[in-house]
């Protein structure tokens, strides 16, 4: 009988995987030994990192999106489907469409984060952000045409996709004001919801110093407990107010209720070992990326590396050798500091980061990535 | 185990910094003024985290304990 992977999720991780499982497969899957589907519910692979360029008008929507069918081996069988429900004791999937295979050998959920804005009251309607297609879009609308008043950056929910992208986003907002001549008719505050700017505190204690060169102001403890956006004021858990003209916010994150409906976690969080990357509650079960709660980033780089660790593990276990490949944390980002500036951290489980100290060179190697990640996501690099 | 009594448990026993501190504040969100929301945490800087957070935003650590190798601390929502 042939042996059924499937992945669940189309981004980065679910895209790599692919990849490097019909490479690993090769002889398998023309035998018809071995399937590997792809499941995704859209025809079209995102990369959102392009996301955080659009509200400046450095960058399009379209050039982060590209037909998944064109970045995967045809030897995997892509879907367009939504997966409604898992039997994780049967090993069954129940599809919208009812369009892929009903059983599966091997497991992967790499269904990423969703938003959940509606957990704050307010935030839907008063706040923008970038971290989808169209909150970039009307975000670029309100910052192209805005010229004085108060810019207010909030992270609201922990953990969000790619947690340097706030500090980011306040660090080329200050430079793109500057260099526009209008950063002094312009108060930008950052707030975080613990008692330093970054989850991390060595990037923390790396970003905190540039913030305070910059003039930027920043509200640490600031949970945000509700947004009244007719008068441009948020609140906060510890009793902190804030006013504000401009609002964007990091909304609260979820994995999606399939996951949670499974019995695989919370919030739509796989719970996974965090070293192999196989479900806590279900055997044969695998999640990366966002959707594994690893307490590592949710990050692109983590669900390449990730992507990496389950190819090899699956494949080993179809073939009944031992898996030995395990994922030690490894995590790789670029940050930029400016509108042509960045710095770049790597880090993993045992060694913490040590941000590099910014420069032109390494924001060109961040737009060069961007460049590049096609090719990521075809698995050749 | 503590005979403690909490209205709702947070297990967040493996999360790294500040992720036990986050699943916290999420629970707070969801219960009443007066509530008593446990949080389980075998992270060392939950026991720094916490009593700060609470300290910031007027809630209150009513009890912190050492079980075998995790900590549970009791906080009361102001």
């Amino acid at each position: 009988m042939t042996r059924e992977v499937v992945i669940v999720g189309g981004g980065t991780g679910g895209s790599v995987l692919a990849n490097d499982l019909a490479d690993r497969f090769e002889a398998e899957i023309d035998a018809g030994d071995v399937r590997v589907t792809l499941v995704n519910d859209s025809e079209d692979h995102v990369y959102k990192p392009v996301w955080l360029y659009v509200p400046f008008g450095k960058r399009e929507p379209s050039d982060g999106r590209r037909p998944l069918r064109d970045l995967v081996d045809s030897r995997v069988d892509v879907v367009v489907d939504r997966v409604t429900d898992i039997d994780t004791d049967a090993q069954r999937l129940t599809y919208r469409d009812g369009g892929g295979p009903g059983r599966y050998d091997k497991l992967v959920l790499a269904t990423g984060s969703t938003l959940a804005p509606d957990e704050i009251p307010g935030l839907a309607g008063g706040g923008h952000n970038y971290y989808t297609e169209e909150g970039a879009l009307a975000l670029q609308d309100e910052l192209l045409s805005f010229t004085e008043g108060h810019l207010v950056l909030s992270v609201i929910g922990s953990p969000h996709m790619c947690p340097a992208a706030p500090l980011e986003f306040v660090f080329m907002a200050d430079d793109w004001f500057r260099k526009r001549g209008l950063r002094d008719d312009i108060d930008i505050t950052y707030t975080y919801p613990i008692q330093r700017v970054h989850g991390n505190p060595h990037i923390a204690e790396w970003a905190e110093p540039l913030m305070e060169d910059r003039g930027i102001n920043v509200e640490t403890f600031f949970n945000a407990e509700e947004i009244d956006a007719e008068n441009g004021v948020m609140t906060s858990m510890e009793g902190g107010e804030l006013d504000y003209d401009l609002l964007v916010a990091i909304p609260p994150h979820r994995g999606i209720d399939l996951v949670e409906d499974a019995g695989l976690g919370d919030r739509g969080w796989v719970e996974v070992d965090s070293e192999t990357l196989e479900a806590e509650h279900a055997d044969n079960v695998y999640a990366l990326g966002d959707t594994a709660d690893a307490g590592v980033p949710k990050a692109g780089s983590v669900a390449h590396y990730q992507a990496g660790v389950v190819a090899q593990r699956i494949a080993s276990e179809l073939r009944d050798r031992p898996a030995t490949e395990t994922y030690d944390g490894k995590t790789l980002c670029f940050v930029e500091t400016g509108m042509d500036a960045a710095s770049y951290v790597e880090f993993d489980y045992e060694n913490p980061p040590s941000p590099a100290t910014p420069s032109k060179k390494l924001h060109w190697a961040k737009l060069a990535y961007n460049e590049s990640y096609w090719l990521t996501a075809r698995g050749l690099l | 185990m503590s005979e403690t009594q909490a209205e709702k448990t947070v297990d967040a026993r493996g999360a790294a910094c500040p992720g036990p501190l986050m699943d916290l504040v999420g629970a707070i969100r969801e219960v009443d003024s007066g509530s008593v929301v446990a949080l389980l945490s075998d992270n060392d800087q939950s026991l720094v985290d916490v009593p700060e957070w609470a300290d910031e935003s007027g809630n209150e650590v009513v009890a912190t304990e050492e079980e075998d190798d995790y900590y549970r601390i009791l906080v009361r929502k102001a």
